[in-house]
């Protein structure tokens, strides 16, 4: 027998940790188009973020409540500093600010629904408000963005509460963005620009620069509404500590920090990934900001970016947030990068439409497109059909129960009758980063470093 | 409210002594106490530069302001008719609505910002940003303008009897600018157009809204070039 020697071939397959397939991919796209990369949702990158954080429940030292017989109240006041009006609800789960444009009249009018069956509120965004939201929403947070896009004085008078908008977490810094496939008609009418155009929002406030012409502008919304609306003030996440204590000085009812971990319709790449920190961080510099200025429990804080489950809630609070704000979340509940779609009960598949955009479920992130394969993030007629308002105001009202009902199962195994109780004592951390930025202690040490 | 229930609140003619009463009672007066249509003129005495002078009307009232009023003066003005005899801090008329605002004397930066709709007249010069994002309000200056003013104005009118700081007209969408004398530059995207009789027309009617006596003919029309409309023409919507 013939025996003759095998010879394999060597392939040289080491990948380079800084050139990875990823940042090739990256390179040659930039390279093809001459044009950065736009697109929606949050920041993909993995952070220290609340899944750092560990409960510790009660047991010898401190007694749990009974899970469904004792009572753990989920009340939620905002706005006490000033405002004749201030806000009652009834979770500390609010949703964040998203616009119509952004998101189809469908959406908005779900999500409406949802929060008043819930005792929470909704928010407008870029664009204004419209009376799909405003009818569908018991309260309603009327924002006031430096675009000024459709903002009315007599929607300011139908609102519960006003919003400064500052910045957004996934591009403080930035202004917004949406590209001329989502400015149909109605959208341009409400933003009076021509239809179709890539409308790209001022990033600084047309009427004031810096915190002192703040507090004139803010005294301004306050005599518009004869001091009755509480007034929020949205800061994206980056000098936390220095930004609320400004917001504080201008006046603000109500701070609202988005960490990096928050979503966007569209904005660029190197934005969402880059620029500002992470929300385990900047909850932990506002409460620090606010303790400091000894404005804890007269200004309210309402954390967002990235919280997804009932644990982060319980986590945000415990760190001394007042109330969350979710944005993705809800979308996801609604349906975004789910497989199918539902009409009259019958699901549909979407993947096709996926398939369309370059994308797979559980990948997407093409909001900036308008073709939204399930029809929450899009203006077109045919595509915004895929979510009917009473589907999706069910799955976000379950959602949000589900949200509460996870708080409260936390929040009563650390023996508190009221979600607010739960402490910093209450939390310890996974990892040393996570100890480190929320100046909780390592888990089973009381080291936070840097202390 | 009980500190404003001065004698005359009924008569024709009401004043408003700021020296005496509080601006915060004057304006919840103004946005609650009067009726649909009511059409009333309002004197506001020792405006003493106060911040947020009559902000929020939204009935055809006439207010009358005896001094020079801070920030805001007019603020998101509907249907009103406001007239400052004096000079106007930061963002005067900002997002109006309707109306009119007439400032006699000069106006701080960004002046008529966002207006939706109405006529601004300020008599003197405005500061930098005059008209910044304005979405279909008139602004007539009788002087000259400062620094990006126009700053990304959607639709609407501005005419400018003196000349214009640098950047006028950055980033313009549908506004038209109309300007007497010289900018020291213009903006990104803007550039200047033959005047057509429609324009004559327009400038002729703002003059004469505003009580201007100047030659239309003298004015130069500065719009939009589009060229910023669209994000990148050779990526082909490939975002």
């Amino acid at each position: 027998m013939d025996m003759k020697p095998v010879h394999i071939k060597r392939r040289s397959t080491e990948e380079s940790a800084s050139f990875d397939r990823r940042i090739i991919d990256y390179i040659q796209n930039a390279a093809a188009h001459g044009l950065y990369e736009i697109r929606g949702l949050g920041a993909k990158r993995h952070v220290p973020h609340f899944d750092d954080l560990l409960f510790l429940a009660g047991s010898m030292s401190r007694y749990p409540l009974e899970g469904y017989r004792e009572k753990c109240t989920t009340k939620t006041l905002l706005g006490t500093r000033y405002a004749k009006k201030p806000i009652e609800l009834d979770i500390p789960i609010t949703i964040a600010g998203m616009s119509f444009g952004a998101l189809s009249a469908n959406v908005k009018e779900a999500l409406g629904r949802a929060a008043s069956e819930m005792g929470t509120s909704t928010t407008t965004g870029d664009g204004g408000m419209t009376q799909e939201e405003r009818g569908s929403s018991r309260t309603l947070v009327y924002q006031c963005l430096p675009s000024r896009y459709g903002f009315d004085p007599d929607d300011l008078r139908k609102a519960d509460a006003i919003e400064v908008v500052i910045g957004q977490g996934a591009k403080p810094g930035g202004g917004g963005m949406l590209l001329g496939q989502k400015v149909n008609p109605r959208v341009a009418r409400m933003r009076t620009l021509p239809e179709g155009v890539d409308q790209r929002s001022a990033c600084r406030h047309p009427d004031w620069t810096g915190p002192d012409d703040l507090a004139i502008k803010i005294q301004e919304l306050r005599e518009m509404t004869d001091w009755e609306k509480p007034i929020y003030v949205k800061v994206g996440a980056t000098r936390v500590f220095n930004d609320v204590k400004l917001a504080v000085h201008s006046g603000a009812d109500v701070v609202v920090v988005d960490g990096m971990q928050g979503g966007t319709a569209a904005t660029q790449t190197c934005f969402i990934e880059h620029v500002g920190i992470p929300t385990l961080a900047a909850v932990r510099q506002a409460v620090d900001a606010l303790e400091d200025l000894d404005m804890k429990g007269t200004v309210q804080l309402i954390v967002s970016g990235g919280i997804r489950t009932g644990a982060d809630v319980a986590k945000a609070l415990a760190m001394g947030a007042d109330a969350v704000a979710i944005g993705q979340g809800v979308l996801f509940a609604l349906g975004c990068n789910s497989e199918t779609w539902v009409r009259d009960g019958q699901h549909h598949s979407a993947l096709e439409a996926y398939d369309a955009l370059g994308t797979a479920p559980g990948f997407c992130h093409h909001c900036h497109t308008g073709k939204c394969p399930v029809g929450v993030t899009t203006q077109d007629a045919e595509l915004e059909q895929r979510l009917q308002p009473e589907v999706g105001a069910r799955r976000v009202r379950n959602y949000l129960k589900t949200l509460n009902m996870e708080l409260t199962t936390i929040a009563r195994a650390c023996g508190k009758q009221n979600v607010h109780h739960l402490e910093r004592e209450d939390l310890v951390a996974l990892t040393v980063e996570a100890a480190a930025m929320s100046g909780i202690p390592l888990a089973g040490t009381n080291w936070v470093p840097g202390r | 409210m009980e500190r404003v229930m001065a004698e005359n609140l009924t008569a024709e003619r009401v004043t408003f002594d700021l020296a005496k009463i509080a601006l915060r009672d004057v304006n919840t007066y103004l946005h609650r106490q009067l009726a649909d249509g009511d059409q009333r003129h309002f004197d506001l005495l020792n405006p003493d530069g106060a911040h947020n002078i009559a902000v929020g009307l939204d009935q055809p009232v006439t207010v009358e302001i005896h001094g020079h009023a801070g920030y805001y003066a007019a603020g998101m003005n509907k249907k009103a008719s406001v007239i400052v005899h004096g000079s106007v801090g930061t963002g005067v008329a900002e997002n109006m609505m309707s109306g009119k605002v007439h400032v006699k004397g000069f106006a701080s930066n960004g002046a008529g910002a966002t207006a939706h709709g109405g006529l601004l007249v300020i008599d003197g010069d405005a500061g930098l940003r005059c008209g910044i994002s304005l979405k279909g309000g008139d602004i007539v200056v009788g002087g000259s303008v400062g620094s990006f003013s126009a700053f990304m104005a959607q639709a609407g009118r501005m005419v400018v009897c003196g000349d214009a700081g640098d950047a006028l007209g950055d980033s313009l969408y549908e506004a038209v600018i109309y300007l007497r004398g010289e900018p020291k530059s213009l903006g990104a995207d803007a550039r200047f157009e033959p005047m057509t009789d429609a324009d004559y027309a327009t400038v002729a009617e703002l003059l004469r809204a505003a009580g201007l006596d100047h030659d239309p003919k003298a004015f130069k029309r500065i719009a939009s070039a589009r060229s910023l409309y669209h994000w990148n023409a050779d990526a082909n919507q490939e975002y």
